[in-house]
């Protein structure tokens, strides 16, 4: 016999209203917990996702639709621009680095994105076997590509028009020569090759361009893109040649200043910074989430209500039980202890079976839509904030058994002995 | 309102001790007591003592302070004057806590109809008793305690499975655990046919001697006088 067999004791006793005042429990801290985890990941994501890129340069259009489509892949782009448009930008002296992608076409629904392997450098990724890119035609796979399509290096592949299944583009077979080690990132669903790659693969044919070199031809009409609706004329030489996006690194913070200006000045330019789109979304994004944080809030203190109720109860027709432990030598210090220690092991049931609730059905709902799971949400990772449960949850345990606690101490022994 | 006892006994009376002269240390000893209840005087013993291995009756009608008695014995209810010796060791100066203690390692209690802590299982009732101060009992010992009462097959059962007779047993069991020195019991056999109040004597005589612990019984129940060599009749209060 100890404290905590005697707690676990009462709280089998009273089996049905221990297991509803768990059930409630349960229920909010998963609530809670659900949504402290889905919110802790996406924002984990959109930071990683931006990270080492301080301003997208792109068409002309919404601004979150332009960091959607170049940053997170999950919108069309808002057009395309001349690579020399975006050229100043390279050799300005507040900017560290300035990437341009092109987005060209897919294989097995996995974009290939036309761009330099500075891109890859820019941001931490590593190859896992093979080469980078050297010549067109030459692809490195993200880390879910490969994985996705057993596509490995040597084997090539061929572009499909669009991003689910169109005109193959079989005269321009691609060849894979890297394949990258998993980022965590957008980057494992992308399919990298240079920049030339997409502008020839869009050409029309010719025989006298030889694959493996970037082609320097004038070129005319081509098919339409959906992904490229602000391009009817491409250029393949590198004067002319389009792009969807240019990906700056900032020098200074000055840049942050001077170069959003300076490129909002141009026609057909626009700057969109990734870090206030993504606070933009993830405020959107918030609101949702803080309504059903709320629910989870209520869900909890009426769990807690349930089990202040419960105990004030039990004590009621436990006093008997209270004044015989007190005759067997029992401190009031003790009666107290254990009412809530049954309070404390209530709420950490509560607490254990809600996260690990919140935990399971956030893997279920990654498991059961692929969206989610390609968003990168997963149960099997803890949010730092999902900690402050614990203390909270258990500091509402004790709250809850205070004033029952408070009850037993003043207990009266003798009167509730003459009354037996 | 006086007690007075009906049974004399060596070194009993009225005569105040002399403190060194007291050799053997009694298992109750009360000086000066009395009690105050609404401003009325419900209990008063100027002297009364019990020695270990003794055994005392206290009789007397309803409201006569029986129960209040016990329960001052016991430390439960603080006498308005008066001190209370218990094995040697005054308890009413003793701070609370303490006293809780020291009554469940010293003292052992029985009572009418209240008898085991619902929660928990014939033997866990058992176990309670020496974790609530802290000690340690094998199974075995339990198990045996259980025996004496008639018992060691009910040692899983539940309260609520058992008879008023076998519950009132087990408390007696419990109570023993500690090995008191003094053993008090409240109207212990007034629910209980006769048959299952003959029992009930014979195991706390029995028990007690086993253990060398003085027995102290309050009652109304004329069937159980036969068994006690002392005996102190509370006066009906005035
Ligand atoms: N909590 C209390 N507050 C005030 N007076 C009390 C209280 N409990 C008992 N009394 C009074 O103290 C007196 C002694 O009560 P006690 O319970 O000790 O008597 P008793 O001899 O045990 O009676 P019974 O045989 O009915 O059990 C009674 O007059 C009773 O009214
Ligand atoms: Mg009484």
């Amino acid at each position: 016999m100890n404290i905590v067999r005697l707690a676990l004791a009462y709280l089998r006793y009273r089996l049905a209203t221990t297991s509803l005042n768990i059930l409630l429990l349960v229920f909010g801290v998963a609530t809670i917990a659900t949504v402290v985890i889905v919110a802790h990941q996406i924002r984990e994501r959109v930071s990683r996702e931006i990270a080492g890129i301080d301003l997208v340069v792109g068409a002309e259009g919404s601004p979150l639709q332009l960091i959607l489509a170049a940053v997170f892949q999950i919108d069309a782009p808002t057009g395309n621009i001349p690579l020399a448009e975006a050229e100043f930008l390279r050799r300005h002296p507040l900017v560290a680095s300035a990437v341009p992608i092109a987005m060209g076409d897919s294989v097995s629904g996995f974009r290939i994105i036309g761009t330099e392997p500075a891109l890859l450098s820019e941001r931490n990724a590593r190859l896992a076997r093979g080469r980078l890119w050297e010549r067109a035609m030459e692809a490195v796979l993200g880390a879910q590509v490969a994985r996705a399509t057993g596509l490995d290096v040597g084997a090539s592949f061929v572009g499909v028009h669009g991003l689910h299944g169109g005109l193959a583009h079989a005269e321009h077979p691609y060849t894979v020569v890297g394949v990258l080690a998993p980022t965590g990132t957008v980057l494992d669903r992308l399919v990298f090759t240079s920049l030339e790659s997409v502008w020839l693969v869009h050409e029309r044919p010719r025989p006298s361009v030889a694959r493996g070199a970037p082609a320097e031809h004038e070129h005319e009409e081509h098919h339409e893109h959906e992904e490229h609706p602000a391009s009817s004329e491409k250029r393949i030489s590198r004067e002319g040649a389009e792009i969807t996006a240019l990906f700056v690194r900032y020098r200074s913070p000055l840049a942050a200043v001077q170069l959003p200006r300076l490129v909002n000045e141009r026609p057909n330019l626009q700057a969109a910074s990734p870090a206030l789109e993504a606070a933009r979304l993830l405020a959107i994004l918030g609101f949702g989430l803080d309504t059903l944080r709320l629910f989870g809030v209520v869900v909890t203190a009426v769990a807690a209500l349930s089990v202040l109720v419960a105990l004030a109860h039990a004590l009621e027709e436990r006093r008997a039980d209270i004044a015989i432990m007190r005759v067997l030598g029992a401190t009031r210090g003790l009666v107290v202890r254990e009412l809530l220690l049954e309070a404390l092991l209530l709420g950490a049931a509560g607490l254990v079976l809600g996260l690990a609730l919140a935990h399971l059905s956030v893997e279920l709902l990654a498991r059961s839509f692929r969206q989610v799971h390609e968003a990168g949400i997963t149960g099997g990772t803890i949010a730092p904030e999902e900690l402050w449960l614990v203390p909270a949850v258990l500091a509402l345990g004790v709250l809850a058994a205070l004033f029952p606690a408070v009850r037993a101490y003043r207990l009266d022994l003798a009167s509730t002995l003459a009354r037996a | 309102m006086l007690g007075r006892e009906a049974a004399s006994r060596e070194g009993g009376g009225g005569v105040p001790p002399s403190p060194p002269a007291v050799a053997t240390v009694d298992a109750v000893r009360v000086r000066g007591l009395s009690l105050l209840r609404n401003g009325r005087t419900v209990l008063a013993l100027a002297d009364w003592s019990v020695p270990v291995n003794g055994r005392c009756l206290i009789a007397g009608p309803s409201g006569s302070g029986k129960t209040s008695l016990l329960q001052i014995l016991a430390g439960i209810l603080p006498p308005t004057t008066g001190t209370v010796e218990i094995a040697g060791r005054e308890i009413t100066s003793m701070p609370e806590a303490a006293r809780d203690r020291f009554r469940g390692r010293t003292i052992g209690f029985v009572f009418q109809t209240l008898h085991l802590v619902r929660a928990l299982s014939v033997l866990d009732n058992l176990r309670l008793a020496a974790f609530v101060v802290g000690e340690r009992r094998s199974d075995a010992e339990l198990h045996q305690l259980l025996r004496a009462v008639g018992l060691e097959d009910r040692a899983r059962a539940r309260p609520f499975e058992l008879s008023q007779g076998e519950a009132q047993r087990v408390a007696i069991a419990r109570a023993l655990v500690n090995r008191p020195r003094l053993l008090l019991a409240d109207e212990p056999t007034s629910a209980l046919d006769d048959a299952n109040a003959q029992r009930i004597a014979e195991l706390l005589v029995a028990r007690t001697a086993e253990i060398e612990a003085a027995l102290v019984v309050a009652t109304h129940d004329a069937r159980l006088s036969p068994w006690f060599e002392q005996k102190l009749e509370l006066g009906r209060s005035s």
